[in-house]
């Protein structure tokens, strides 16, 4: 087990030096030139231009500017944001939780929807009832994030005037940021009402943002299924004479989950950059919205630094799904072991 | 009473290119204790039928038979529910891939005692000691420490016998046994075979055991059903039928022996078991028949006397000329 932790960080080397890489240049490839959008429409003189080039450490060979950032990042440094002149790991840590409990909520969505659903159609397979469920979950596969959103917006908030439109809390209450999740801190604050009043404010993004996910899940549970329950150990499991529902949930569904969870691992990337528009969408005070804020500012740390830690976070999401991996399935635990 | 009595058992499985009768009218019946052998060349259509028993076919097989009575229970008119409080019970079954047959995912332990508290109620963890104690009667050393490992962990003699351990477990009135040895190296075979009939012995049950081999008929059962092509072509008792086989499949059967080859060579039946596409006329084993006869070409035989022939062999050394006509 240890070793096959320290196998799997020595992988995420050269892995995290890919990612500074792009996380650097993807900034610096768009054009527009931050220092003009800085300073905005009164424009900007060219000594006071190259002073604050100079300032950003930005009038060096590129080359030389890749390296220091390395060297910064190596010691922990993201530099500053231009914007509001705080550091960028500060800022981001602050917005990570509101991104975090967005894209928990929704994966918690896809997966307490899209399993059933999954394996509701296996079950059924070839019937209408599996028609639907691959049909509709095709639909909401295709369905752009950006106008899936505003649809359900129109309809729920504006039309039925069921949830607000935007933000994680009404400005009603006052709840101390604890751990940053606003469902927890809710509870745990005195205000009255105000852990329904979040959790009204979670549901449009949860459903928008968990949409894809739930289609993918639905999807391949449905196929794990499928070519699991066509296994000999399903069969011995009907011999013994087990309920269906037993054989479906004990025997087969554990052995379905060993894909299923590898799926759950790829879908963090589709999280959160799915979260950039969602946030976007619903003015959700987190990681997406304040990177997409910082690449139109041109604040070339807050992106490069941004960029990295969401790297990070995809890169630690699944190790831990590879580990998880191993527990589901013991097969995986002893080879590893064995190796 | 018979503990087991099917009659005129009939399965077809609706197939994209049609209707695939895969068992054709087989009658059978297995009294308490006693061994019934089942033998057939592969896809004669021996596991669909016990399959069918247990109730265990997919939903694209369509089963019918005109009776099918286990212990005075009528099984054809039987719901899901109550029959799976008979299966893995008083009828249990163990397969040929024993390696496949496990839960990946579960220990040995877990899956020999859900079997036991399932049928009889309690927490599994009450049944631990009786697990270590099946384990040690199907002959697994050191099964305390082997009630937490993984199928993976254990050869495949291992695992048929962790099969066995856990479909004895209930102490069912009959065992099926499906080829129980054909995916195992030629040394455990034995092995199995052995401690089958010592478990029938001791527990008392009957065992039904499918077989391609002769050899093992031979060794092991009282009766003998010889499966062609779905279709039941001869019942005897295996002292008969080594004797003097009746029908010319049985025949040949024997006569592929390794211990009954002439010189060096073995006789191999030429050719194979029909598929749904290459259905001859008349009787089907009539293309690799070396009795065939122009009847034979045209028209299906009836069964008589537990024979389905139109010419069966008399002598028991069978030559064209000494054949009824
Ligand atoms: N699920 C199934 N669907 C369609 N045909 C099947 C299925 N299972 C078995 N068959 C067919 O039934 C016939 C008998 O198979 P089987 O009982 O497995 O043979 P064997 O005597 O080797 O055990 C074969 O022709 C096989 O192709
Ligand atoms: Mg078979």
């Amino acid at each position: 087990m240890f070793r096959f932790l320290i196998n799997r960080l020595m992988l995420l080397v050269p892995v995290f030096i890919g990612v500074t890489v792009v996380s650097f240049g993807f900034i610096r490839v768009l054009p527009g030139d931050p220092v003009e959008i800085l300073a905005g429409e009164r424009g900007v003189s060219a000594e006071k231009r190259a002073e604050i080039l100079a300032n950003l450490g930005l009038d060096k060979p590129i080359w030389q500017q890749y390296f220091s950032y390395l060297s910064d990042v190596l010691h922990g440094d993201l530099g500053v944001s231009v914007k509001t002149n705080r550091p960028v790991v500060e800022e981001f840590f602050e917005l990570f939780p509101a991104t975090a409990e967005l894209a928990i909520c929704a994966i918690i969505f896809a997966l307490i929807i899209g399993v059933p659903a999954g394996i509701i159609a296996a079950l059924k397979r070839g019937t209408k009832i599996d028609q639907g469920i691959m049909g509709i979950s095709l639909i909401g596969y295709s369905m752009p994030i950006f106008w899936w959103g505003l649809l359900l917006i129109i309809l729920f908030s504006n039309t039925l005037n069921l949830t607000p439109v935007s933000g994680r809390l009404s400005f009603f209450f006052d709840v101390d940021p604890v751990t940053g999740f606003m469902l927890i801190d809710t509870l745990l604050s005195d205000e009255k009402g105000s852990f329904l009043n979040a959790l009204h404010h979670l549901v449009l993004p949860t459903v928008v943002l968990g949409t894809i996910p739930l289609a993918v899940i639905a999807r391949q549970t449905r196929s794990a299924m499928l070519e699991v329950l066509s296994e000999d150990y399903v069969r011995t499991a009907r011999a013994k004479g087990l309920s269906t529902f037993r054989v479906v949930t004990i025997h087969a569904l554990r052995n379905a989950m060993i894909t299923v969870v590898t799926v759950i691992g790829l879908m963090v990337a589709i999280l959160l950059s799915g979260a950039i528009l969602t946030e976007t969408i619903f003015g959700w005070p987190g990681i997406g919205k304040w990177i997409i804020f910082s690449i139109f500012a041109r604040d070339y740390y807050a992106v490069q630094g941004g960029l990295l830690l969401i790297a990070i976070t995809i890169m630690t999401v699944n190790l831990i799904v590879d580990l998880l991996y191993g527990f589901i399935n013991p097969r995986i635990l002893h080879q590893k072991n064995k190796s | 009473m018979a503990l087991l009595e099917i009659s005129n058992l009939t399965v077809d499985f609706a197939t994209y290119t049609g209707s695939l009768r895969a068992v054709d009218g087989i009658n059978l019946s297995v009294d308490e204790r006693e061994i019934l052998a089942i033998v057939g060349e592969s896809g004669s259509g021996k596991s669909v039928a016990m399959l069918a028993l247990m109730g265990l076919l997919p939903w694209t097989a369509k089963v019918s038979a005109d009776s099918m009575l286990f212990d005075g229970q009528d099984l054809l008119s039987m719901n899901d529910k109550q029959r799976r409080k008979i299966i893995g019970k008083d009828i249990s079954m163990i397969f040929q891939e024993p390696m496949t047959s496990l839960n990946p995912c579960f220990t040995v332990g877990y899956q020999i005692t859900e079997v036991l508290s399932h049928h009889f109620g309690g927490s599994r963890r009450s049944y631990n000691n009786r697990a270590i104690e099946l384990l040690h009667q199907v002959g697994i050393p050191a099964a305390e420490t082997r009630l937490n490992a993984y199928p993976h962990q254990l050869s495949g003699g291992m695992c048929q016998r962790v099969m066995i351990a856990m479909m004895i477990a209930c102490q069912p009135k009959l065992l099926i046994a499906d080829e129980p040895t054909t995916a195992l190296d030629v040394t455990i075979q034995a092995q199995i075979l052995e401690l089958l009939i010592e478990l029938q012995q001791s527990h008392g049950m009957a065992l039904i055991l499918i077989t391609h081999d002769m050899a093992v008929v031979a060794e092991t059962a009282e009766q003998v059903i010889v499966l062609y092509a779905g279709q039941q072509v001869e019942q005897r008792s295996v002292k008969e039928l080594f004797k003097s086989p009746q029908h010319p499949y049985s025949e040949a059967l024997l006569n592929a022996l390794p211990e009954r080859a002439q010189g060096k060579l073995l006789n191999p039946i030429p050719g194979v078991v029909p598929g749904q596409m290459d259905r001859p006329k008349g009787c089907l084993f009539n293309p690799r028949c070396s009795y065939a006869q122009e009847l034979c070409r045209q028209q299906p035989p009836e069964l008589q006397d537990g024979i389905l022939c139109h010419y069966p062999l008399v002598a028991p050394k069978p030559d064209l000329d000494v054949r009824t006509q």
